[in-house]
């Protein structure tokens, strides 16, 4: 081995503790790069494999009810491949386990077989017994919310009929992936439920014998959605059809395509900030740490050793740490992404998960931060060539110190002799210092980007439900019904107030801009619902026209006096043009709204209502939901608390996770910075600290002088690291934002006091590493060194 | 000039100080024998490698003896913890070095505060700089001043806590010979003034002269005990 060779094993056995830091900032960079990545990817995969492998459908239409001889029809449309049709109810579920209303959606599925299309995967189970009616099979994430095995037994309504039955098996569909009660703003496992049961079964429960009221088709190859779509829009218009679709608004695929546009967001930026501060921080300290080799570059030159080959020594060195780093950064990586996709699969019902990680994540993430650190190394070994060999061996100059500002305003009378040395060794390098305030800073800064989340989801459902919505209990029909019923609800035990709604399916356009959804009118007076200005203050609805949420307005391209086409998806199909009075603020959906009484005279029909929002007195709560139940034109209930809480376990069981991994990351890199900032500093000023100890200073006095710094230059971080952690988040924000979330930049302070703690935290532990290292402090080799 | 009746300040005994280097013993100090009185006035003469820093740097608390006894006045440093060991630099011991060690972010009277303020009775620091000769660069910082100077803040620093002890390791090693005398005239200054028992430890035999003794070391043992029966003023001494 060569002795130049021998001297890098050294060199990195002797830096090992700093170079172990440096690895830790590579791997923490890497690693999130590749956990953001490497999951998102893995989603989507996922999600292309389970739609070809369970042949989802490419277009879906409901209707009232069709014959079925109108399927052979339909199968006629040039570019349809295959066309399926079935029956679909609302149903509500009982369980004997479990208080609260469960709603569902019955599907059928042809006897004892695989659809053709929207294939099921069965998690647990067989397909039910052609013969046998009751036999059923329930959604994963219901059966999971409730642990239901097959053989189990519930009670099903359905068109008011209760009917018992036995779950053959526990079912997964590409069309549940993102399995949400329709209108619901979150998923609710425990309390909507997908039955798929024999098409015999079902339509006879239903009324639905002979004929059908749903269907989904695949188109053949090169063709377009649109054309069939008008086609199956012109056979099923006399059939109640609710107009067909694409993908694009079949609610499974639309929130999954926007969970995934989120994350998308989220995965590209959060690790393009974490591998930015990475990079940073590996070039100050890869400079700062061939600094301290200025002699060794000397004394090699003066050997005659050319600058080429001491270059590549120490890009030896430093490429060996990147390459501990990047590889434990690349596993790490690998292994969070998995993880996170098995927690992701909480959220969106895949039958499986497929896991990849592409090369060139890998690969780029590695450049990046391997590519820093190089160059900070680099720059260092460059400074150390420009000086000729007998200069560099010298050991710097005496560094010109002068009085700080501090002490020239007439402070300096109270410091102590340390304290001056930490303020004039703080002033003496500002570059240095300020870079390592600025590393610390963007340490606490990404600590607050990935600690915003919790205080946002807290946020928006707060504005959600205390401020929008204040109602206990939402009862939705199964088709409009005369205000009177209102009233019967009232008298209803327990209830303190009850007020109707009315909500039209409806697609909005502007020009080509189009947006599927419905038109919501709610009691101009509404003591349970308001809409809110940007400064979340309740504004009252407009009689002329909609109140927008300013997320659809922008997707539509309006502002308030702008016409917005409206065409109404039921009844005699309306089409109207209504002008937007104004903007509300919302963080979750998009809604167009209006005064029920409009939309009564619009839709030209009396005071019809399609739910109610209900106030209850708690302890009634219990009681009046199994009451709701057994009325028949009740199509669901729904409870807001539960709701609530229900989503923030799942939030806390996913995404929280993330934000937690992310945690641990930033918590990492804060950690090494700051130690390795004292341990360079250590190594700079060991022969100082070591006159300190002869002259008779203790450890913890010699301690203060080295360690004050750190601190000072930590607390200096903190506020500037707010900041630029603020900013991180806005920009987060605004790469996250969808049509089902914008989520709102709310810094608490929780977020802000858990970033500083785990700074200072970090502090306090390089600080503890440190001071034992100046235990072994070796006073007389400081003092005849001359440097 | 002492009285050799006069009670030592440091009675050494059969010390000896053994260094491992992985698999070899480095006999640095092999059974030393040596009284230190108050007030005198001794350099320790030696080659490189004959166990004279090993020795200043145990009679000043900075290393410990593999074996024997190194007694400050009534107590055995041998035994002393390094808390103690800490406890008695602070307290009874000045120390002068080849490269001076100031602290180059204070100014000369921070440099000397930086010891008067962890003293128990200390001399004011301008007190302490003006008996070296540098009332007038009190407020300069290290980089300002030469190495002549630098040295002589060094040993203000030493002597302002008015230790009972200095000890001096090749103190005008890196200066040149006019520079070396003053330093030197700064420390016998000291010695006869304050009374302070002063060693210092050098390769430089011409230093001898002004000594009340002189000690010379050889391969870890004391070859020679010298007394001088009239000591030389630095301005005669040259190299």
């Amino acid at each position: 081995m060569r002795a130049l060779d021998r001297k890098l094993l050294r060199n990195l056995w002797s830096l090992r503790s700093q170079g172990l830091a440096i690895a830790l900032v590579v791997a923490c960079g890497v690693a999130t790069f590749v956990m953001s990545l490497a999951s998102l990817d893995s989603l989507r995969l996922t999600q292309q494999g389970v739609y070809k492998a369970q042949r989802f459908a490419d277009v879906f239409a409901d209707l009232k009810r069709a014959p079925e001889s109108l399927a052979d029809r339909m199968r006629e449309i040039p570019g349809v491949a295959a066309l399926e049709t079935r029956v679909r109810a609302p149903v509500r579920l009982r369980l004997d386990t479990f208080e609260d209303p469960i709603t569902g959606l019955a599907i059928s599925i042809p006897d004892g077989r695989q659809p053709e299309l929207n294939r099921l995967f069965l998690r647990a189970g067989q397909l039910p017994d052609p013969d046998r009616g009751e036999q059923v099979l329930i959604s994963e994430a219901f059966a999971e919310a409730h642990g239901l095995k097959p053989g189990d037994q519930l009670a099903m309504i359905v068109n008011g009929r209760l009917q018992r039955l036995t779950l053959a098996g526990i079912a997964l569909s590409p069309e549940f992936i993102y399995q949400i009660r329709p209108g619901d703003l979150f998923p609710d496992f425990s309390r909507y439920a997908v039955v798929w049961m024999n098409r015999s079964a079902l339509a006879a429960a239903f009324g639905m014998e002979g004929a059908f009221n749903s269907l989904s088709l695949t188109l053949s190859p090169r063709h377009e959605a649109a054309p069939v779509i008008d086609a199956l829009d012109l056979l099923l218009q006399p059939w109640g059809s609710l107009g067909a679709h694409d993908r694009n608004d079949q609610l499974s695929h639309r929130y999954l395509e926007q969970e995934l546009e989120q994350l998308d967001g989220m995965a590209r930026f959060l690790p393009m900030i974490f591998i930015g501060v990475a990079a940073f921080l590996l070039n100050v300290v890869a400079a700062r740490l061939i600094r301290t080799q200025r002699e060794q570059i000397g004394v090699l030159k003066a050997f005659g050793y050319g600058n080429l080959r001491i270059a590549s020594h120490y890009l030896a060195l430093v490429l060996a740490v990147v390459a501990i780093g990047s590889l434990t950064g690349v596993i790490a990586g690998a292994w969070l992404a998995g993880l996170l996709g098995a927690l992701y699969q909480d959220f969106f019902r895949f039958p499986w998960l497929q896991f990849r990680l592409q090369p060139a994540t890998a690969v780029l993430a590695v450049a990046i931060a391997g590519g820093a650190t190089l160059a900070g190394t680099l720059s260092a070994v460059r400074a150390a060539f420009r000086l000729p060999p007998a200069e560099a061996m010298r050991p710097e100059s005496p560094p010109r110190y002068r009085r700080t500002l501090v002490e020239r305003l007439g402070v300096g009378r109270f410091l102590s002799q340390p304290s001056r040395m930490i303020l004039r060794n703080l002033e003496r390098q500002p570059i240095k210092s300020l870079l390592s305030v600025l590393g610390i800073a963007l340490a606490v800064a990404i600590l607050v980007l990935t600690g915003f989340q919790q205080g946002s989801v807290n946020h928006m459902l707060d504005v959600q439900f205390r401020l929008a919505q204040q109602q206990d209990l939402t009862v939705t029909f199964v088709e409009p019904v005369s205000q009177r019923a209102i009233h019967e609800l009232a008298a209803l035990p327990g209830v303190r107030h009850a007020e109707g709604f009315r909500v039209a399916p409806a697609i909005l356009r502007n020009g080509h801009r189009e947006h599927r959804g419905s038109l919501q009118g709610y009691q101009a007076d509404s003591r349970l619902f308001a809409v809110l200005d940007d400064q979340l203050q309740p504004i009252p609805l407009a009689e002329g026209g909609l109140m927008m949420t300013d997320h659809l307005a922008g997707m539509l391209g309006v502002g308030p006096g702008d016409m917005v086409q409206v065409q109404i998806q039921e009844g005699r199909r309306a089409r109207l043009d209504i002008p937007v009075a104004g903007l509300v603020t919302e963080y979750v959906g998009v809604g167009a709204y209006l005064p029920q009484q409009t939309l009564n005279r619009l839709l030209r029909e009396g005071p019809a209502v399609s739910g109610a929002f209900l106030s209850v007195a708690p302890e009634a709560l219990a009681g009046l939901h199994r009451r709701l139940e057994s009325l028949p034109r009740v199509a669901g209930v729904s409870l807001r608390e539960r709701a609530i809480q229900s989503f923030r376990e799942l939030m806390d069981e996913s995404v929280m996770v993330f934000t937690l991994f992310a945690m641990a990351l930033a918590g990492s890199i804060a950690f090494a910075v700051v130690y390795n900032s004292a341990r360079i500093a250590l190594a700079e000023r060991s022969r100082e600290l070591a006159s300190l100890r002869v002259l008779g200073f203790t450890r913890a006095e010699t301690a203060y002088v080295l360690l004050g710094e750190l601190v000072v230059l930590t607390l200096a971080a903190i506020a500037p690291g707010f900041a630029i952690g603020a900013g991180f988040t806005w920009l987060l924000t605004r790469a996250m934002e969808t049509d089902l979330y914008r989520v709102p930049m709310i810094l608490t302070a929780d977020t802000f006091a858990l970033s500083a703690a785990v700074v200072l935290g970090a502090t306090m532990l390089s600080s503890l590493l440190i001071a034992n290292r100046l235990r072994r402090l070796d006073m007389v080799s400081a003092l005849k060194a001359s440097e | 000039m002492p009285p050799p009746t006069s009670e030592p300040v440091f009675r050494i005994r059969r010390l000896t100080r053994v260094f491992r280097m992985g698999e070899v013993e480095i006999h640095a100090l092999r059974g030393v024998d040596l009284d230190l009185y108050q007030g005198e006035f001794v350099v320790m003469l030696g080659a490189s490698g004959s166990g004279k820093s090993t020795l200043l740097n145990i009679l000043g608390g900075l290393d410990k003896a593999t074996a024997g006894e190194v007694w400050f006045r009534d107590r055995d440093l041998a035994l002393a913890s390094e808390a103690e060991l800490t406890q008695f630099r602070r307290r009874h011991v000045g120390f002068v070095f080849q490269f001076y060690n100031l602290i180059p972010s204070l100014t000369a009277r921070e440099n000397v505060a930086i010891v008067t303020e962890i003293a128990d009775d200390p001399m004011r620091p301008d007190e302490a700089l003006a008996m070296v000769g540098l009332e007038e660069r009190l407020d300069h910082f290290p980089a300002q001043m030469s190495g002549g100077e630098q040295q002589r803040v060094a040993i203000a620093r030493a002597i302002a806590k008015n230790p009972e002890v200095l000890l001096c390791d090749e103190p005008t090693g890196a200066l040149d010979s006019a520079t070396g005398v003053r330093v030197l005239e700064a420390l016998l200054d000291v010695n006869q003034r304050l009374g302070t028992t002063t060693a210092v430890i050098t390769h430089n035999a011409a230093i001898a002269d002004m000594a009340d003794r002189v000690i010379r070391l050889s391969d870890g043992r004391i070859a020679d005990v010298h007394r001088n029966a009239t000591k030389a003023s630095p301005r005669d001494l040259h190299w």
